[in-house]
């Protein structure tokens, strides 16, 4: 690949951040709502301080986010902003910034995410391969079946149905929560991190069972084909081994799309995750957000919402520019 | 000159009803899933029928009973009946679905017509645009513009709304890909030289050829957009009142039902919404099949 393809790859990657800012930044702006005043108005309802109080409050903060300037200097403002990596600060949770929280809550997600989705991708894939090739063994193909019809339930649904049978009928792992409660989060007792797993079990099975299947039959159907191609009858008659021929000639090349397909499905797996994690009060990124949208904290919503945003896109591009050390086609031209 | 009355052997043609059955008859899992469908509507015309709507809204019954000869589903917190609750639920889930499905595959067809037919900068802004909002996770945007309505403003139409404003792309790439690979075909260029107007073409020529992929798209479309929908209900996005199956979900979770051992009030919801999107899913497979004639099967 050449240095200008990765350039145009990056400028298309800014230009997406760019349009996310945007989008961000506008519709809340179209919306009747104003955050600073609804939160504070929360507040004095509790609080109880007086309305002048309240105003005067409001327009301070007004000028201390720069709500008072004209719309187009604040849209300025903000894309400089996010250029900075400043996303703001959280609203209800007054001197945190929106990155500290982010940065508090990231290696939930990405502990979560990461495992499930390449654990699915790996055994998918695996699976399926084997399921197309004629010289697998029958008990092999016979584990695939399962994951195919389970393929389609949406994550938040396997996880009702884990709660109730796993969780609720056979008592087995407990019903959410990232570890028990009064347990001291101690990263050095061996106790904490079985409790920690046995946690994270539910939340884990529930975005694994269902995606497997996806892979299963996208790689069956891409092995099927493979199977037919010239280059795979002649290695056979050359007298390679099995597995040889399994892992170079044939899983190698339906590798390629199915890495394609990988790049795609990021968007989906933040979205399933973040819904699974506030279902499960896992503290991850989802929590975030959604006790974000409770307490009507918009600078926390809008920050979680770009940064995911931000990461996807970049994820794409990284499994994009990774393709030319996979397939030397295009390494060539 | 004479004709010799050659006398036709008797073939018998089988009616059109009769092809329609035997194609059925080969492809199964579009007939499942119409079956299914079809049982959920029984179930939602028979329930509006014999049960009283405001049942599926709060402080209506007694709460907290398990499911019995009254209350087949049960009852939950709010004091909602859930069979009542599934009654209204499930059609507008399907309604939310159906209004944005419908609208994103219209304003993809137009617009992926009008990418690829016309070409030049039409195309170049229509492409581009689809381009750099696909890689945004759409989801995450619906939530902002959820987030921003104030809750008590938000019914089943601004639900259908915002998932409509980010799920026209998907049909907009896959009609405008088809219309170009249309639209080289050679009766295509017949009808051009034959001096039939642009859109005597788009309506006469390639429109009906591809019905078969706009039906595949609107219900993919309906699929996505029920599912997004969904989502955002089951994180309290939702008109909270209103018994969608998400919100049901996600009232139950908000109120640790499983914790309490209300088990029934989720799982409910969750059932139904297997039913939905497995007989959706079916019925996409199915019309696929029907509309691509090389893995259309034949007898």
């Amino acid at each position: 690949m050449s240095l200008r393809k990765v350039i145009g790859r990056l400028l298309f990657l800014i230009l997406v951040i760019w349009a996310a800012s945007t989008i961000t930044f506008f519709v809340p702006r179209i919306s009747p709502r104003n955050p600073i005043r609804e939160r504070f108005a929360q507040l004095s309802r509790i609080g109880g301080f007086s309305p002048e109080d309240l105003e005067a409050i409001v327009a301070s903060y007004n000028t201390k986010f720069g709500l008072d300037k004209p719309l187009l200097e604040q849209y300025f403002d903000y894309v400089a902003s996010i250029a900075r990596l400043d996303l703001g600060v959280s609203l209800s949770q007054y001197p945190k910034t929106v990155t500290q929280l982010i940065g508090e809550s990231l290696p939930w997600t990405i502990g979560l995410l990461l495992v499930t989705t390449l654990l699915a991708f790996v055994f998918g894939n695996l699976l399926g391969a084997a399921a197309a090739w004629p010289r697998s063994p029958g008990w092999l193909r016979a584990i695939a079946l399962p994951f195919v019809l389970l393929m389609g339930i949406p994550p938040v649904i396997m996880a009702v149905f884990l709660l109730f049978f796993v969780g609720f009928r056979w008592k087995l792992l407990p019903l959410g929560g990232a570890f028990s409660t009064g347990m001291v989060p101690d990263w050095t007792s061996f106790a904490f991190y079985v409790d920690l797993f046995r946690h994270q079990l539910l939340p884990a099975l529930a975005l694994l069972l269902g995606t497997i299947g996806g892979w299963v039959l996208s790689m069956r159907g891409m092995g099927v084909t493979i199977q037919g191609e010239d280059y795979v009858l002649f290695a056979e008659h050359k007298g390679l081994g099995g597995f040889t021929i399994f892992k170079d000639y044939y899983l190698r090349n339906a590798m390629l799309p199915q890495m394609t397909g990988l790049a795609l499905s990021f968007g989906a797996v933040v979205t399933s995750g973040i819904v699974i994690e506030s279902m499960f009060g896992l503290p991850g990124l989802g929590r975030v957000l959604t006790q974000a949208i409770q307490s009507n904290d918009f600078m926390v919503i809008y920050g979680v919402v770009l940064f995911i945003t931000i990461a996807v896109a970049t994820l794409m591009m990284i499994v994009e520019l990774l393709y030319p050390l996979l397939d030397p086609r295009i390494r060539q031209n | 000159m004479t004709t010799a009355a050659i006398s036709q052997p008797d073939v018998l043609r089988p009616g059109r009803f009769t092809l329609v059955l035997r194609y059925l008859r080969r492809n199964l899992g579009l007939v499942l899933g119409l079956l299914i469908v079809l049982g959920l509507m029984v179930f939602t015309v028979h329930g509006l029928l014999t049960v009283d709507p405001k049942g599926a809204y709060p402080l209506a019954v007694r709460p907290k009973l398990p499911p019995s000869l009254q209350h087949p589903f049960g009852t939950d917190f709010f004091g909602r009946d859930l069979y009542s609750a599934m009654v209204v639920g499930l059609w507008q889930t399907a309604l939310i679905g159906i209004i944005a499905g419908t609208l994103g595959t219209t304003i993809g067809v137009v617009l992926g017509f009008t990418a690829a037919y016309f070409g030049g900068i039409f195309d170049t802004t229509i492409k581009g645009i689809c381009q750099i909002l696909t890689p945004i996770p759409a989801f995450l945007i619906q939530v902002i513009i959820a987030g921003s309505i104030d809750k008590r403003e938000v019914t089943i139409y601004t639900m259908a709304f915002i998932v409509l404003l980010f799920s026209w792309m998907g049909p907009t790439l896959v009609i405008r890909s088809q219309v170009l690979s249309m639209k080289e075909r050679q009766f295509v260029l017949v009808s051009k030289l034959s001096g039939m107007g642009d859109i005597g073409i788009i309506f006469q020529e390639i429109l009906p050829n591809l019905l078969p992929f706009i039906a595949a798209a609107l219900v993919g479309q309906v699929f996505a957009s029920m599912f997004a929908s969904f989502y955002l209900a089951v994180l309290g996005l939702g008109p909270l009142r209103e018994p969608l199956l998400g919100n049901i979900i996600w009232a139950a979770q908000s109120q640790g039902a499983f914790f309490n051992g209300w088990w029934w009030w989720p799982l409910i919801p969750a059932g139904a919404m297997v039913l939905i999107l497995f007989s959706l899913a079916l019925i996409n497979m199915g019309l696929d099949e029907l509309a691509n004639p090389r893995i259309r099967r034949t007898e």
